[in-house]
């Protein structure tokens, strides 16, 4: 589910303002750790937690927009890993400060609107998860389809066109990365409250490849991509896991390459299509 | 010199080099209020890349251009575009995953300043949708209003084209050869629709069918080797010897 969020927010990223970024979970991580830092050092609070790591991730995306929107994919892939790494090793070397490899720990969250304290069963949690889910899908559904959404779309499909009819390309763009580095800030956030803890691994480029993977697999440029892409890498992955515990990632690679040769598009594409020559629709 | 109210977009000795290219030399054109201007010229005569350096595509390497008194030289094409400078494009370049009627309507909000909107529904701005159901209508394309692009017909992607950039309520408007590609019977079409157009909207536009430009422009530009050879009525132009000798020259290239 939380997966589920930060493949959404790639997609933003990369299926809509087609930015290709390898580097995502430097967003996911950086809001994880403003979380659990938050908490750690006194303030507990779960929703403001999670607005700070919106806040801390939309600015710290919009300053990387800069470097990240200009430039061309090759680029864009360089700077994307580099500021991943480098983002690493700051949590790395300010063990101090984040817990280093060890992780973040002590992170203490306070009941959900004072009343469901996050008990051991995690019931709280997955209701917590879920609802803050939801809201954030929903917002980046709203977002998809305003003016704003469209734009991106425009420029997915012809930037010289965009700019032909007065569109300032560079700043849409910019605009979508800082929301992109958002909500993903949000996703890495709720792992932190609902973990209570804060692994080094959330920042890596392991995660930002994990990431990529689920949104291709669903299928990129589409609402649900994300979602559907993060349930069946969830579902696939414990599938193999559980038949062949030795060489499960063989498997799933084996998986992978086949659902990106057979269903262009993802999941969704794949669906899509089927309703296409199944049903009466367009 | 000529004052800025008389003349809606002037250029200075304009001119581009690539590399050891001079495509574009000394070029000093201007536009008049209402203006119906063809600019004519043999193929690599640099007419497209006037029209690029204009929009702000390329940025010149040398002169100025100025905009209703105002040096837009160093202005962003964007930037131009919302002062009111539209264009359209020799191949075609649209919103192929879009619909006609969406493309429209991205362009009009665009115009409007609301591409940055993110918090309300594209669906609720209800005035956008009956501005570009009312411009499509006005080129006779409403009833594909919600046929995806890629799917259209090509003189139907031409007629988008005009549409695109009259969305963005021009007062100059560039035509890089409308009508390229149409069949002949439509192309007459095509142009009677730009003919049709506010006349205080400026157009230039770029056309090889002769016959289309006498019929339409009042003024025409011809330009050879990136160089403005003359300029004058469709009468002067016609009769000009220098005209003949390159224009027919090179048309004999073409068939």
């Amino acid at each position: 589910m939380i997966f589920g969020l930060f493949a959404v927010s790639l997609d933003m990223a990369l299926g809509y303002a087609g930015i290709l970024t390898v580097g995502h979970a430097a967003f996911f991580g950086a809001g994880a750790y403003a979380a659990g830092l938050l908490a750690r050092y006194g303030w507990s609070e779960p929703f403001t937690g999670l607005l700070f790591a919106l806040a801390v991730c939309g600015v710290l995306g919009y300053v990387l927009s800069y470097l990240v929107v200009r430039g061309a994919d090759l680029t864009r892939l360089m700077i994307t890993i580099g500021v991943c790494v480098l983002l690493y090793e700051l949590a790395n070397r300010l063990s101090g400060i984040t817990g280093g490899t060890d992780g973040l720990q002590g992170v203490v969250i306070a009941p959900v609107l004072g009343l469901f304290d996050f008990d051991l069963y995690g019931k709280t949690a997955f209701g917590y998860a879920f609802g803050v889910v939801l809201a954030m899908f929903l917002l980046v559904r709203l977002v998809l389809r305003s003016p704003f959404g469209l734009a991106l779309r425009g420029i997915h499909d012809s930037r010289k066109r965009m700019t032909a009819i007065g569109s300032p390309v560079e700043a849409r763009l910019r605009m979508a990365y800082a929301f992109s580095a958002a909500v993903a800030g949000v996703a890495g956030a709720l792992l932190a409250q609902t973990t209570q803890f804060v692994g080094i691994e959330s920042i890596g480029f392991n995660r930002s490849a994990e990431v990529l993977i689920i949104l291709v697999l669903g299928g990129t440029g589409r609402l649900y991509g994300g979602m559907i892409g993060a349930i069946v890498y969830m579902l696939v992955h414990d599938w193999f896991a559980d038949m062949n515990p030795q060489y499960w990632m063989f498997w799933l690679g084996i998986f992978l390459i086949a659902a990106v040769m057979l269903g262009r598009g993802g999941i969704m594409g794949a669906l899509s299509r089927l309703v296409r020559t199944g049903g009466k629709a367009p | 010199m000529s004052s800025p109210a008389t003349h809606t977009l002037r250029t200075q000795n304009l001119g581009i080099r690539f590399g050891a290219f001079q495509a574009v030399s000394e070029v000093n054109l201007s536009l008049e209020p209402g203006a119906r201007q063809a600019l004519i010229g043999p193929n690599g005569a640099g007419k497209t890349t006037l029209i690029n350096l204009l929009t702000g595509v390329f940025k010149p390497t040398s002169g100025s251009i100025h905009m209703g008194g105002r040096d837009i030289t160093r202005l962003s094409g964007d930037k131009r575009a919302r002062m009111g400078l539209a264009r359209t494009f020799q191949i075609n370049t649209l919103f192929p995953s879009l619909t006609p009627l969406l493309s429209v309507v991205l362009a009009i909000s665009e115009r409007e300043g609301l591409g940055a909107t993110w918090w309300r529904p594209l669906k609720g701005c209800t005035a956008v949708f009956d501005e570009a159901h009312a411009l499509l209508g006005t080129l006779r394309l409403d009833s594909l209003a919600d046929v995806p692009v890629a799917e259209l017909a090509y003189g139907k992607q031409r007629l988008l084209e005009i549409a695109l950039a009259l969305a963005a309520r021009p007062r100059i408007l560039l035509l890089d050869e409308p009508a390229a590609g149409v069949p002949e019977d439509e192309s007459g079409e095509l142009f009677e629709a730009i003919a049709a157009l506010p006349q205080d909207i400026s157009v230039l536009f770029i056309e090889h069918d002769m016959k289309l430009v006498f019929r339409f422009s009042r003024r025409i530009s011809v330009l050879v080797g990136g160089r403005i050879l003359t300029e004058g009525t469709p009468t002067e132009i016609g009769a000009d010897p220098r005209v003949r000798e390159v224009y027919l020259g090179s048309a004999h290239h073409h068939g």
